[in-house]
């Protein structure tokens, strides 16, 4: 290369290339790992911890694991890694109890309808999303109860204590999320009202239930309701389950929907008082659709945690995906596949609530449009 | 309700519909629904109770429990009474919500700012760990920790020596205990003044900085007095301390501190679980202070650490502390998970043996009830007053 | 008006659970058309559910004997698995008809607990269970070991007691379930498995290697387990107690389930008066008893089919040999 003198004119200079270490793969490493003398340090390091467990982990969980076969001597061989031809042979207990084998399209089609129920919701040019949805909360869950519990239009009885799995879990935390959201409206505007009657009693419900671990409100509703009540009256346990449920869930919903109120600007309730509209109206058709839009990735975090809390049935006797899982865990035909038996329930649980959490996030970044202050 | 009366207004409204009679209707209304629910349910209670012949009141309290508790703080065997086990069960449930919260902030202040590294390897790992003990229930992790991780550690007499006397294995973690001799307490109270006199020095440092400018090494001279002339002491004494080792005496470790693996699983699930969210928080936090901020700070010449420590924490914690104080209210009750695998907490012990021995639901079950909501106002109320000062920072 | 319609609600609730009040059990259980029965979470032997989620032992039994006496059909019985902290809650409030779910009778129990023991359908005593490994031969060579025993238990008490009186140490391990226990004792958390012997044997089967665990001779406590109703309904408390009863007298007059339609017309007056008649003094039909055997079985069936030779759990008669054959089993006789 020759270097020779130019003459440019002012303000015209050609881009020069960027310095050769901070473009590329070095460019890269540079600016990211070895920054300094004490990133370098702790890149070297964490890179060392990845190799000495990644692999090791990788060749357990898939390439020495046994995938099928109906006993525990497959698993039992020199060299093996983990069993997942425990998870395979016990694989429609674990998603649907001990739900009766022959009627498993009843659940089925419960879940596929729900799927396709909940496609268009994705679906940008659909216009009657606040219409499906409302069918989906209301009309689906009617729909849902006759095709699993059956007992009606022809349908066998399957009681409440043969369900259980993936689907018992399910229709818990479904259940709860949807009964628990009206009320927790109606605890929210209570929180929220100026009589101080039923401000104070909505306050009171909402730090009781957020104050109490959800197992000491499921041993009261499993074992205790009965007693509260005149003699002879009986609920299904499941249902009694799902009252301690709601009760508490109604409390964190509560809590969510509030946080919507506040965020919806004074001028929108003038605005409202303004136009003479009564309380119901204005916050039916003016507060609330604008307070609830706001608050749809909140609900969705509760559900994600109420999703997880579900597996404190377990507790109680129900047999969730976890409680079938420990108890599969401990059945002499399979014994010693613990870790496989967690891991599984484990993946489960991760990949609804990591899917869920990214939705609520994608949700929260497309409705962040309005009231942003 | 909220309609505003104004002297303009042309008529009275019909008293059915003059808000402020409406509400005055709805709340006796509700007085009433409630008060006759309330009233059904006690006289139901009651009269069920007795129509089953189950005994009521608290007199069992004072009766002896006649069953031993694997682990307490204070002396407690088979005869004390029930009352003497509801304070075993508290104790230890207070025990592994502190150091819960402990653990769980300090792993999540770490994970938080490690996932706003800008060590892409570092964040990477920190989103990962976030990403995947936030999505799994905290049940299942504990039952993790505790049968699949438990039943993989060396058995008593296989024990594993982590050396200076402490002893790790299927029965927990046995670290050697100090015993004091004479003397010892002239170094413990000097470590007591230590902390007193530290407390009114970095008063005084603040004072003479704010009037003068000058700084004051309040760190290495508070080391210093609290340790430093402790040791001193010490040393010149002859170490008054010896060292109580485990050791293998019949069937367990004797001696020492023994630390139970129920205690070491569900510390470690609580920790790992809520340090995620404690992680998220941070970031909120950290995320919610302006970039101008570190930008100044940079063009201060501040470096990264001082940045983050004098400038963009303090800010933060003003949008960190009232979400971190619903997880620590989350951990204190999600400590109750410790009946599952047989940690004595107040749920296992109080609301589960001494329940069944005596059978008296209602009252056990209230009282338990009463020490959650109980802890769950303390920490709101000391977290309210934390986070008073620290609003103060604010101009 | 955000109240009223929660008010109403709350009321009309109320006002149907006064509606059903004051209902005995037996009425409710033919109303229901089922009979609720609270069971352990699983015990093999005694109550535990197989895969299919069917409920089979020696405790279970009882509940379809008694839904065999009122009902007519041992298939209606509902099944709550209950934890043994639980199961006095659950009775005592009514979530179920009754409890038979290995429960040891005792004086508390009976007195404060507001429940009534309806006979004993396994006579047990609490023992241990150690590894081989640890070579240990007898219980008083146990001091300072860590046990691993079921919370809400009579074993907690007894345990406490023994130890004491024998100038021992120890520390209990304290778990939920009985599955619990049996894996915190084959991690290794504790030296010994302390429970009622029976469920000793059961929870052996349930480990890796069963081989390698041995129950110790000594027995610590008695233990009688039994069916447990509510105060305070002497009628459906005699069902109960006749039912076991009947299965009892069933095997001491050799009627089996097999042999039961052909019984009916023999000459015998007690098993006359065992396979008809006497149902109206207990408000039942009928052929309660018949029904009783020809579906469940005798006393002696039930325990061979459950934990006799012909289980896994292989536990001889022993003390539940029927009293003509040196054992305890010994029932009232119908009549």
């Amino acid at each position: 290369m020759t270097t020779e003198t130019q003459t440019y004119e002012l303000g015209n200079h050609p881009d020069l290339e960027p310095p050769s270490n901070t473009t590329g793969i070095m460019g890269w490493l540079r600016k990211n790992l070895f920054s300094s003398y004490v990133n370098s340090v702790l890149s070297l390091f964490v890179f060392y911890l990845l190799y000495l467990y990644i692999p090791p982990l990788i060749q357990w969980l898939f390439i020495d694991a046994v995938w099928t076969g109906g006993s525990r001597e497959v698993c039992e061989v020199e060299g093996a890694g983990a069993c997942w031809a425990f998870i395979d042979s016990r694989f429609t207990q674990f998603m649907y109890g001990f739900y009766p084998k022959d009627l498993l399209w009843r659940p089925n089609s419960a879940g596929l309808l729900l799927i396709a129920l909940m496609i268009p919701l994705f679906i940008k040019s659909f216009n009657y999303k606040w219409m499906l949805g409302g069918f989906i909360l209301v009309i689906y869950p009617i729909i849902a109860y006759f095709l699993i519990h059956g007992g009606s239009f022809g349908l066998e009885v399957v009681e409440t204590n043969k369900w259980g799995g993936l689907m018992l879990t399910l229709v818990l935390s479904g259940v709860g999320i949807v009964a628990s959201l009206p009320i927790g409206v109606v605890l929210a505007l209570g929180r929220r009202s100026e009589m101080p009657i039923v401000k104070s009693v909505s306050v009171v419900y909402i730090e009781f239930w957020r104050g109490v671990p959800l197992i000491t409100v499921l041993f009261m509703s499993s074992v205790m309701l009965p007693l509260f009540f005149a003699e002879g009256t009986d609920f299904d346990k499941l249902l009694r389950a799902m009252i301690g449920i709601i009760m508490f869930q109604s409390a964190y919903m509560a809590e969510v929907v509030r946080g919507g109120l506040q965020a919806i600007p004074k001028g929108q309730y003038e605005a409202a008082q303004a136009l003479g509209l009564s309380y119901w109206k204005s916050m039916g058709l003016i507060i609330l659709p604008q307070a609830l839009k706001l608050v749809i990735p909140g609900i969705v975090n509760t559900f994600i945690a109420l999703f997880k809390d579900t597996t404190l049935v377990l507790i109680i006797g129900l047999f969730d995906l976890l409680a079938i899982i420990q108890q599969a865990n401990s059945d002499s035909a399979w014994l010693g596949f613990d870790t496989e038996g967690y891991v599984f329930a484990a993946s489960v649980f991760w990949v609804f609530c990591f899917s869920m959490s990214r939705y609520s996030i994608a949700l929260e970044a497309k409705l962040h449009t309005g009231h942003k202050r | 309700m909220s309609d505003h009366d104004s002297d303009l207004k042309p008529s009275k409204p019909a008293i059915w519909n003059d808000p402020k009679y409406r509400a005055l209707f709805f709340q006796i209304i509700l007085v009433i629904g409630l008060g006759y629910f309330i009233v059904s349910i006690v006289d139901n209670t009651l009269s069920n109770m007795e129509s089953r012949g189950i005994s009521t009141g608290f007199a069992f309290l004072n009766e002896p429990s006649g069953f031993g508790i694997l682990q307490s703080l204070i002396e407690f065997d088979e005869s004390h009474t029930y009352g003497r086990t509801f304070f075993v069960g508290l104790l230890n449930t207070l025990l592994i919500s502190g150091l819960g919260i402990f653990f769980a902030t300090f792993l999540g202040f770490i994970m938080g700012v490690a996932r706003l590294s800008n060590n892409w390897i570092v964040a990477k790992v920190a989103t990962v760990y976030i990403e995947i003990f936030r999505n799994i229930p905290l049940l299942l992790q504990i039952f993790f920790w505790y049968f699949a991780v438990l039943a993989s550690l060396p058995g008593v007499r296989q024990s594993m020596s982590l050396g200076a006397g402490i002893e790790f294995n299927n029965r927990g973690l046995y670290v050697p205990s100090p015993v004091p001799e004479d003397g010892f307490s002239i170094v413990f109270w000097l470590f007591v003044i230590g902390i007193i006199a530290t407390v009114f020095l970095a008063r005084w440092a603040n004072k003479r900085q704010e009037l003068t400018g000058q700084q004051f090494p309040v760190f290495f001279s508070s080391l210093g007095l609290i340790f430093g002339l402790p040791l001193v002491v010490f040393l010149m004494m002859g170490s008054p301390l010896s060292w109580d080792y485990p050791a293998l005496k019949g069937f367990n470790f004797q001696g020492g501190v023994s630390i139970i693996p129920e205690l070491l699983a569900l510390l470690l699930a609580l920790t790992i679980y809520t340090g995620t969210f404690i992680a998220e928080t941070v970031r909120a936090g950290i995320n919610a202070v302006s970039h101008g901020q570190t930008e100044a700070a940079m063009a201060l010449g501040l470096t990264r650490g001082k940045t983050m420590r004098l400038i963009i924490i303090p800010q933060a914690m003003r949008v960190i502390i009232p979400p971190l104080t619903s997880q620590y209210l989350n951990l204190a009750k999600n400590s109750s998970l410790a009946t599952a695998i047989g940690y004595p907490d107040i749920v296992a012990v109080f609301m589960g043996t001494t329940l069944n021995q005596t059978g008296q639901a209602v009252e056990i079950t209230m009282m338990t009830m009463g020490v959650y909501l109980t802890i769950s106002l303390t920490i709101s109320m000391f977290m309210n007053w934390f986070n008073k000062r620290m609003a103060l920072v604010e101009r | 008006m955000k109240k009223l319609t929660s008010t109403l609600l709350l009321t009309s609730i109320l006002a149907v659970a006064a509606n059903t009040a004051s209902a005995d059990t037996l009425s409710s259980v033919k109303s229901k058309g089922f009979v609720q029965c609270g069971v352990s979470t699983g015990l093999p032997g005694f109550s535990n559910a197989d895969a299919s989620g069917n409920w089979k032992g020696l405790d279970v039994d009882v509940c379809r004997a008694v839904a065999a006496a009122a009902l007519g059909d041992a298939g209606k019985v509902k099944y709550t698995p209950l934890t043994a902290k639980e199961r006095f809650t659950a009775l005592q409030s009514g979530e179920i008809d009754m409890l038979s779910r290995n429960t040891t009778w005792t004086l508390t129990r009976d007195g404060s607990l507001g429940l009534n023991f309806a006979g004993v359908n396994y006579y047990d005593g609490q023992g241990f269970m150690v590894t081989k490994g640890l070579g240990v031969k007898s219980a008083l060579e146990l001091d300072g070991a860590a046990v691993c025993i079921q919370a809400g238990t009579t074993t907690e008490l007894n345990l406490a007691d023994y130890f004491r009186e024998n100038g021992m140490k120890y520390k209990s391990v304290t778990y939920d379930t009985s599955d619990a226990t049996i894996k915190g004792f084959e991690a290794g958390r504790c030296d010994m498995l302390s429970s009622d012997q029976s469920q000793l044997y059961a929870l052996r089967i349930k480990l890796k290697n069963p081989g390698a665990a041995i129950v110790l001779p000594e027995v610590i406590s008695k233990e009688p387990l039994g069916p447990v109703v509510r105060q305070g309904d002497d009628k459906w408390f005699n069902i109960v107690k006749w039912s076991l009863m009947a299965m009892v007298n069933a095997e001491e007059l050799g009627v089996t389930s097999k042999n039961a339609s052909s019984m009916k017309s023999t000459k015998n007056p007690s098993i006359g008066r065992l396979m008809g008649g006497q149902g109206e003094k207990l408000g039942l039909g009928d052929g309660w008893a018949y029904n009783i055997v020809s579906q469940v079985g005798n006393y002696g069936e039930s325990f061979e089919r459950n934990v006799g030779m012909s289980s896994p759990l292989k536990i001889s008669r022993g003390l539940n040999a029927l009293w003509s054959k040196g054992g305890l089993q010994y029932a009232p006789p119908i009549r």
